[in-house]
């Protein structure tokens, strides 16, 4: 189907545009709009169950933010959200600078490295957070066990029972996971940059640390703000990791709680201890969305600006 | 002639009549459920009831456990949803019991609700009416499930006293056998070792003052005992603080525990797996001899009919035969959970035990008394347990969480 550009407004043409926009449309409207929509009214009402009460206005978000039961639970669990942030951008996307520019230089076997380090990625995180709960049980799990083999016995913790190393165990579990998307998405960046200008640089004398600072790092930024503002996104709406490897609860005693597992046990209740409460969840759910709206999008603008054309 | 035609004549009256019957017959229950390993259980039951109403059928459909209650109340709050529900009890029955999505019960359309006990009829019963909602239909408790053979093999009875309990934990230990298999990794363990390990120095006098207000959770009593499961805890599994719900579980069905506190209804799952495990069950020890051995008991759910359902009467059929003695020990005997129901009688002798030592109970406090609102009693003991056996808090401060957090919405403490 062919439409000239002399007469783009026959009605064959809108017909086509519009087959090809409302499917989309609809889908979008239906799945997306609609439930953000809803969850956003939802939050405004007093809920018995699954059963709509009367109109509280913004009690629910009142609660939410500043109450006495609620506030500490979610200012405690955003905490962890920041910190879960903070420690993915240095070793995930850290990392995974790191790991692209060892396969950018094509050492030996790169084409092994580069489909083992991208594995984990494709696993299911449901599999990848009992495969690391299992390494990490204190009495039989690998990481304990190699440490009492080399005589590192003081080293050996209960780690996702111990609330100064839970949380930092569930990092290390995530970034292990998912460094290789980082690592797979630099790797594109680099091998986009002219080689001449690494050439260039090279001549010039600088060494490995200038080059990948002064040239590599600041010409691979639309990777970089993709992949920062996914890492963003993604801390906030953490969710799986902590489900899988320590409950809803954010076990031991709250040290591992997260924005998701708050959310999800205030909606929909945690069968073993608490009762539900889904205005309050739909509340949170959408203050979460809101303020990942608003940062991501600042974030994105800040950082397309240190982006070069070249 | 005229016979053979009279004959004839009759024969196809009665053809019609008994057509015509089995047509009004068709009354087809929808019954959800969440007990997936229960199916074939269940779908005997039915067959049972079908032989005693041949006008109903009944069809048995299950939901995952942890999607049961979303999906349950979705059905409903949208007007539809079976008409017979296994639903749940206290708090969780309240959140679909409250917006009017069950019909109420009582002694007329349902008589057998007198071969209830009260303790059971009250968890599912809704505290703003006082209507009993559901049928009830299992009662689990939280005590100390026990290894005969690693007992026998060390000349050991099971102990009366916190001090005989502490003296054994130790002999054990000291034959580098681990004494508990409990961890408390996973949250709600620690709500289930309060009440497996400390009921009896609880006592039921400190529930009938915690409920009419007379004390509060930073008596004595309570501080006292949480300092006790503090020195009890050395006795645990190896770094229990790490340890979770299925390891424990793993650590105890493969022999290598003496003792797990937890609920009963681990009995006949420990027995699935390892068939050649000999348990036995003992309750809390008590602090002096001559206290009062307790186990802590609460109701699991119940059976209740929708209200909005246009086959009433067959469900109130159906539910009344869930109600009745022979149902409660067919239930007890299949699934080795002990069925409320008064007058059943029970093969297994471990279920026998259960149910004496049901005799002398006290709630499973957090669950029945303050799981209706948040923070619920049983996320702060958990949460505070957990901390004060990680050595983070002491067993006052863990009290003092406790109460402070109930006291935000429980009048009786607020005097």
């Amino acid at each position: 189907m062919q439409v000239s550009r002399q007469q783009p407004r026959t009605l064959k043409h809108r017909l086509w545009v519009a087959f090809l926009v409302v499917p989309p449309i609809v889908f979008m409207s239906l799945f997306v709009v609609y439930p953000i929509l809803s969850a956003f009214a939802y939050a405004f009402y007093d809920w018995q169950g699954l059963a709509r009460g009367e109109f509280v206005g913004l009690r629910n978000f009142k609660e939410v933010l500043f109450g006495a039961t609620m506030a500490p639970v979610v200012w405690n669990a955003f905490l962890h959200n920041v910190y879960a942030l903070i420690a993915l951008m240095i070793i995930q996307n850290g990392g995974g600078f790191f790991l692209a520019w060892l396969l950018y230089k094509e050492p030996f076997g790169f084409r092994f490295h580069r489909v083992a380090i991208f594995v984990p990625v494709v696993l299911s995180t449901i599999i990848v957070g009992f495969l690391w709960k299992l390494f990490l049980n204190p009495n039989f799990g690998i990481i304990n066990q190699a440490l009492y083999s080399l005589g590192l016995d003081s080293w050996a913790k209960p780690w996702l029972g111990d609330s100064s190393t839970a949380l930092g165990a569930l990092i290390l579990a995530n970034a292990w996971h998912f460094v290789g998307f980082p690592a797979l998405v630099y790797l594109a960046g680099m091998q986009r940059i002219p080689p001449d200008v690494i050439e260039a640089a090279r001549l010039d004398g600088t060494n490995e640390w200038q080059l990948l600072k002064n040239i590599v790092w600041p010409l691979v930024a639309p990777s970089t703000t993709i992949l920062f503002t996914l890492l963003f996104i993604g801390a906030f709406n953490w969710f799986e990791i902590p489900y899988v490897m320590v409950g809803l609860d954010g076990s031991p005693f709250g040290s591992t709680d997260v924005l998701g597992l708050v959310f999800y046990r205030t909606a929909f209740g945690n069968q073993s201890a608490s009762v539900q409460n889904f205005g309050m969840g739909s509340a949170l759910a959408t203050l979460l969305f809101l303020f990942i709206v608003v940062f991501a999008s600042m974030l994105t603008l800040w950082l397309r600006r240190r982006e070069i054309q070249f | 002639m005229k016979l053979t035609r009279r004959i004839l004549m009759g024969a196809a009256a009665g053809s019609f009549l008994l057509s015509g019957t089995a047509a009004m017959a068709q009354t087809e229950l929808t019954f959800w459920s969440w007990r997936q390993e229960d199916k074939a259980f269940y779908q005997d039951i039915i067959k049972k009831f079908q032989a005693k109403e041949p006008g109903i059928t009944v069809k048995f459909e299950t939901y995952a456990p942890e999607n049961y209650q979303t999906i349950l109340s979705t059905a409903l709050a949208a007007g539809r949803g079976p008409d017979v529900i296994q639903v749940r009890a206290y708090g969780n029955l309240e959140s679909i019991a409250t917006p009017g999505y069950l019909l109420a019960l009582d002694k007329q359309n349902v008589p057998e609700l007198a071969n209830f006990p009260e303790p059971a009829l009250a968890a599912e019963t809704l505290r703003s009416d006082g209507k009993v909602y559901a049928v009830p239909f299992a009662m689990q408790a939280q005590l100390v499930v026990y290894n005969k053979k690693i007992f026998k093999d060390n000349g050991l009875n099971p102990p009366k006293t916190w001090d005989e309990l502490m003296a054994l934990a130790k002999a054990l230990k000291a034959k580098n056998i681990n004494p508990f298999s409990n961890g408390t990794a996973t949250a709600w363990q620690n709500e289930t070792i309060v009440g497996g390990l400390l009921s009896s120095m609880l006592g039921k006098e400190f529930e009938a003052d915690i409920v009419s207000g007379k004390a509060n959770f930073t008596d004595p009593r309570f501080v006292n005992a949480l300092a006790k499961l503090k020195d009890i805890s050395q006795y645990f599994a190896p770094n229990f603080t790490g340890v979770d719900y299925p390891s424990s579980q793993q650590l105890f069905v493969a022999g290598r525990a003496a003792m797990f506190a937890g609920g009963s209804y681990e009995v006949a799952n420990f027995k699935n797996q390892n068939p050649t495990l000999d348990l036995g069950v003992f309750p809390a020890p008590v602090l002096k001899e001559g206290d009062q051995a307790l186990i802590a008991t609460y109701y699991d759910g119940g059976y209740a009919v929708n209200a909005k359902t246009d086959k009433k009467d067959a469900a109130l059929k159906f539910v009344r035969f869930l109600a009745t003695p022979e149902y409660g020990t067919a239930f007890t005997n299949t699934l080795k959970n002990l069925s409320p129901i008064k007058g059943i009688k029970i093969e297994d002798s471990i279920t026998q035990d259960v149910a004496k030592l049901a005799e002398n109970s006290m709630s499973y406090l957090m669950l029945v008394r303050f799981r209706y609102q948040e923070p619920s009693g049983s996320v702060l003991l958990q949460s505070n347990v957990q901390k004060m056996l990680a050595g983070q808090q002491t067993p006052e401060q863990a009290a003092a969480e406790i109460n402070k957090g109930i006291a935000t919405y429980y009048k009786p403490f607020q005097k």
